[in-house]
């Protein structure tokens, strides 16, 4: 699977996508295949305070426990619920139906630290 | 690391790899739901050759096997196995095993991976006067099972005999494909199936036509990632998770595999003893009430929050589309009662239920 240029990536094999202060935030393609298929996901409350690098949430597949790590500080404002009982969804769709939380970003700077879609991959093919 | 035969077979077919017990083995080929439902639905097959095979030959080896091991060899006829322990002197477990008993002189234990070497001094250790001659054979015997409802008859396809023929912990000397093979019918996933012990340069051979043969019955190779979860399913204890040297086969709930046997064996005083008393740390089979996964070294708590266990092996099942698991508590509990997992320091709900979670249906 492409992963869409418009995105911004963590390191962490997180993506961001950015609208004014709002992000959204999900894990790769990468990532999801890595983890194989996943069973469980737990996601912050609404209005929790996040970090950038803190924890945002955790992913199980049905033989490991992986955290997902928050690529940029701010509050969350909105979670997909619907993972709750369809946690697949990350699996077939990471970059659309699998999105995780929405958060406003206190700091839009942090936006510059984290890397392109090329730089990603490159990133990802020397893993 | 160590390999299999079938190593760049493994790695051909697009395996992921992992280590296990020092040997780097398949985990999954394609996706572990879909080859744990194979497995259930319909055939898997799988490479176990790292397991240990050990004979023990000589005039005195039943009666030295009586002797280190928990379970009764007189139950044992030619042609028949069992599964048993070495235990120590305070009944923790060394290691568990099936012993497969050709006859009155030659037997075969199958042991675990990570416990051949411990497993050969214990033996080398206890040997003391019995006429024994041990071989380890396990690089020479290379293993794969072949399990699942489909499995009598993608195995008939390759063997002279007619597999309805063995019955569950029988075992047969035939030939597969036109090679010398031990085939038991035994597994580890809690379905009808068969172990096929064949020689290490011709499992690769084995291993492919039994993949091409089991085709039409929608046969799937499988890694240790649902090798586990069909285990932990079944209800079956796995070395240095549910069993150690610390934990004895009474504890661990296993308690059948220790006979009161008028023979002395190591470990038998206090084996005996505790299965007359019982013993305070108990073995549990539960499952979630909620979403969560329960994970080994998880906290087992009691609905007071007293912390009253661990788990030991905790998965999502595939089968029942929940998280279940096993775990050791100090406790009363009792099957059908309420306790908690501490899962990332939140409790969540599970129930004790009965062992196994997946009840082996059987085949003839």
């Amino acid at each position: 699977m492409e992963n869409p240029k418009e995105l911004k990536y963590s390191k962490d094999h997180e993506w961001v996508k950015v609208e004014d202060d709002i992000v959204t935030v999900g894990i790769t393609d990468h990532a999801q295949n890595q983890l194989t298929d996943i069973v469980f996901i737990e996601l912050p409350e609404v209005g929790k305070a996040v970090e950038q690098d803190g924890n945002l949430g955790v992913v199980e597949s049905v033989k490991s426990v992986s955290d997902v790590l928050c690529p940029v500080s701010g509050e969350v404002t909105e979670i997909n619920s619907e993972l709750e009982t369809a946690p697949e969804k990350v699996n077939n769709s990471p970059y659309d139906e699998g999105w995780m939380v929405k958060i406003k970003l206190s700091n839009p700077s942090e936006l510059d630290t984290l890397i392109t879609a090329e730089e990603y991959e490159k990133q990802v093919s020397g893993e | 690391m160590f390999k299999t035969p079938l190593n760049s077979v493994h790695k051909e077919m697009g395996a992921r790899m992992v280590e296990f017990g020092g040997w780097e083995m398949p985990v999954q080929y394609s996706n572990l739901i879909d080859e744990h439902i194979a497995t259930r639905e319909n055939a898997g097959i799988f490479d176990i050759s790292h397991m240990g095979e050990i004979f023990i030959e000589g005039p005195a080896a039943g009666r030295f096997l009586q002797y280190l091991t928990t379970n009764d060899i007189k139950k044992l006829s030619p042609g028949r196995c069992m599964y048993s322990c070495f235990c120590n002197n305070t009944g923790g477990i060394i290691d568990d095993l099936f012993i497969y008993m050709f006859n009155d002189e030659k037997y075969m234990i199958v042991v675990n991976a990570g416990t051949i070497e411990k497993d050969i001094s214990h033996i080398n250790k206890n040997i003391h006067d019995y006429n024994v001659k041990i071989t380890n054979k396990s690089n020479d015997i290379s293993k794969l099972d072949l399990q699942g409802p489909k499995s009598k008859e993608i195995i008939k396809k390759g063997t002279e005999i007619d597999p309805s023929t063995i019955s569950r912990f029988g075992f047969v000397e035939t030939r597969i494909y036109g090679h010398g093979a031990i085939i038991s019918r035994t597994g580890y996933t809690g379905e009808d199936g068969f172990e096929i012990y064949i020689s290490s340069n011709k499992v690769k051979e084995v291993w492919k036509k039994l993949l091409d043969d089991g085709k039409e019955y929608d046969i799937l190779p499988v890694g240790l990632g649902a090798r586990d979860t069909l285990r932990v399913e079944a209800g079956y204890s796995l070395y240095g998770h549910e069993l150690n040297d610390e934990i004895s086969p009474i504890e661990a709930g296993i308690g059948f595999v220790v006979k009161n046997k008028e023979e002395d064996f190591i470990g038998k005083e206090i084996l005996l003893k505790q299965k007359k008393e019982g013993t305070s740390r108990k073995h549990i089979c539960f499952e979630m009430m909620s979403r969560q996964i329960p994970r080994e070294k998880y906290v087992i708590h009691d609905q007071d929050d007293n912390r009253i266990g661990f788990v030991t092996s905790g998965t999502f099942s595939p089968t029942f589309k929940k998280g279940i698991g096993m775990g050791y508590i100090e406790s009363d509990i009792k099957t059908g009662s309420i306790i908690n997992i501490n899962v990332r320091n939140n409790l969540a709900e599970a129930r004790v239920v009965s062992r196994p979670f997946y009840r082996y249906k059987g085949g003839n």
